[in-house]
């Protein structure tokens, strides 16, 4: 059987969201002040609902009478298509800001482009998200400067999660077959051609940062073709809680 | 001299005049004023936290999202509080820190646990319902910040109470196991939403000078009857039972009668020894002391900014 490409290229991009989202809700009542707190709030709302948008779609493009909560509950783990840098912890604020830093530049260059994507649908969806990715990539730009130029502690915790996600961004660049397929029909971003912005960007922040950006360029990957850490089993644990334990019904 | 003040301050509340920061006011009313709305804003804090227990948990995206926003409302309620304290002085690290060592008290409602889904529909509706009884009083309170912050939260909290009344509608009308998860619901939350208005009138310090500067104009037991009154056709409707044998109509007076509260429950949670008191000022604290590196941060790095930005103008210069 064929893999239905645009389907996997769907939840590529709603998986992203939905385990980010999930990712940046369990800070909800415990950040670092209550005005952070309700920042980083603020995008896991963006995220959730930019999942359902891709995920509604994605149930439709499947064609099998699904919802977009069927798709995001009720997946195996190997069928999730989110990168590996999603799901990894928060772990502490610094963890945070330079997993979501290195998401968002992706993230901003993905949408712009997907803005110009041949499927209206995937077009309209991006164009309506790249208004709320912008804030979080600056949200997150301002706070990687912040944090790496603010005292001693706080340029060393950022400095040891920059060390430590560093192996994860690559992944966001490795093309998985459903890119290609997505690319060759110019539904898909072209991801070489914001590997470069991308480079950029991380450059001129980290710079300002006064971080320094570790060696070495290879990278963790899998998620995207569903294999995944052992982090995803504890997220879907409690995503699909609900779901699995009462099966069928209505909330 | 201080007697003039007094008198003309309480005619100006006499005569429904808004006190606002910079005029002048007795140290008790500051004070009262300071500790009520500091718990209530710890109250919103802390009340995050039964809630957020459950966000990665939510059945839907639908209900997440709801969920999450509602949440952060909360946030949002406790951030207009503190700055309406800090408005009469009070610094937001100060009441915190009061927060955090046990001297202020939040509403003790969320010393219980939220241990199913349809928890967040017995709080949305019960424990936000409770709680607008009371707001929606305080929107005419005496001192004007807190009166109008109270307006912004209280259309916000009647959203939320919606919110929870529809998700224990959608179960009541769900499958067997999804009504029984609605009344176990109820039965845990009942009781202590009617504890949430404090103790009878006969046994409560604060009120009688609370109401002469009306930063409270109503009494608990008012407050609370009326709850009973709004909220019991709105359970018949669920087609769940409330947990009181003792409630029934009174034909005479026009309300419901109901049971005695367990006032030894009632004390002994206020006292910290409520299922969940220590685990909520623990979750408190740690996430302040978690955060006290990033907040440290964010000033040096705002100094280096000021100080980059002065060195640059002089340079030009
Ligand atoms: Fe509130
Ligand atoms: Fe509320």
């Amino acid at each position: 059987m064929q893999p239905n490409h645009k389907l996997n290229y769907l939840l590529q991009l709603g998986d992203n969201a939905l385990i980010l989202g999930q990712r940046l809700s369990e800070w909800c009542g415990h950040g670092p002040v209550l005005e952070q707190d309700i920042a980083i709030t603020n995008m896991a709302l963006d995220l959730l609902g930019q999942a359902r948008n891709w995920l509604d779609f994605a149930a439709q493009t499947e064609g099998k009478n699904r919802t977009e909560d069927d798709i995001a509950f009720l997946r195996n783990e190997w069928e999730y298509r989110n990168v590996l840098l999603v799901e990894y912890p928060n772990k502490d604020w610094a963890f945070t800001i330079v997993r979501q830093f290195l998401f968002d530049a992706f993230n901003y260059y993905l949408h712009k482009e997907l803005t110009e994507s041949k499927d209206e649908q995937i077009a309209a969806i991006a164009a309506k998200s790249l208004k709320e990715i912008t804030y979080h990539l600056r949200f997150s730009s301002e706070w990687v400067i912040r944090l790496g130029d603010g005292t001693d502690i706080s340029h060393e915790k950022m400095q040891t999660a920059l060390n430590e996600l560093w192996r994860y961004k690559g992944e966001l660049f490795k093309l998985s077959p459903s890119d290609k397929a997505m690319i060759s029909e110019e539904i898909g971003a072209d991801l070489n051609k914001i590997k470069s912005l991308y480079d950029q960007k991380l450059k001129v922040i980290f710079e300002e940062a006064t971080l320094t950006i570790p060696d070495g360029n290879w990278s963790q990957s899998g998620g995207k073709i569903g294999k995944h850490s052992e982090h995803m089993g504890h997220i879907l644990s409690e995503l699909q809680f609900m779901q699995r334990a009462f099966p069928a019904m209505e909330w | 001299m201080i007697e003039k003040l007094e008198q003309q301050f309480q005619a100006k509340i006499d005569a429904e005049v808004k006190i606002e920061p910079k005029d002048w006011m007795p140290e008790k009313y500051r004070k009262t004023l300071i500790r009520q709305i500091s718990q209530h804003a710890h109250s919103e804090v802390v009340g995050m936290l039964p809630e957020g227990n459950w966000i990665t948990r939510a059945p839907s995206l639908r209900r997440k999202i709801a969920l999450v926003a509602k949440v952060q409302d909360e946030a949002g309620h406790g951030l207009y509080l503190y700055s309406a304290a800090e408005t009469l002085g009070a610094e937001r690290d100060d009441l915190l820190d009061q927060l955090h060592t046990g001297k202020a008290k939040y509403s003790s409602i969320f010393n219980y646990p939220a241990t199913t889904w349809a928890d967040m529909g017995a709080i949305g509706w019960l424990v936000d319902g409770a709680a607008i009884m009371n707001q929606v009083m305080l929107t005419r309170a005496s001192y004007g910040p807190y009166a109008r912050a109270m307006v912004r939260i209280c259309k916000e909290e009647s959203f939320h109470q919606r919110q929870g009344y529809e998700i224990l509608l959608t179960l009541c009308r769900g499958t067997e196991i999804q009504k029984q998860m609605a009344q176990d619901s109820l039965n845990r939350w009942w009781w202590p939403s009617l504890m949430m208005f404090g103790p009878n009138d006969a046994e409560s310090t604060h009120s009688a000078q609370s109401m002469a500067w009306k930063i409270k104009r109503k009494s608990n037991d008012e407050l609370r009857q009326a709850f009973v009154d709004a909220t019991v056709p709105q359970a018949k409707i669920l087609g769940i039972t409330i947990p009181d044998p003792d409630l029934k109509w009174n034909e005479e007076r026009g309300h419901y009668d109901f049971g005695e509260i367990d006032w030894a429950e009632f004390w002994n949670v206020v006292k910290g020894n409520g299922p969940c008191n220590r685990q909520r000022i623990e979750d408190r604290k740690k996430a302040y002391e978690k955060g006290a590196w990033v907040r440290d941060a964010a000033v040096a790095y705002a100094e280096k900014r000021e100080q980059r930005k002065a060195a640059s103008k002089a340079k030009v210069a």
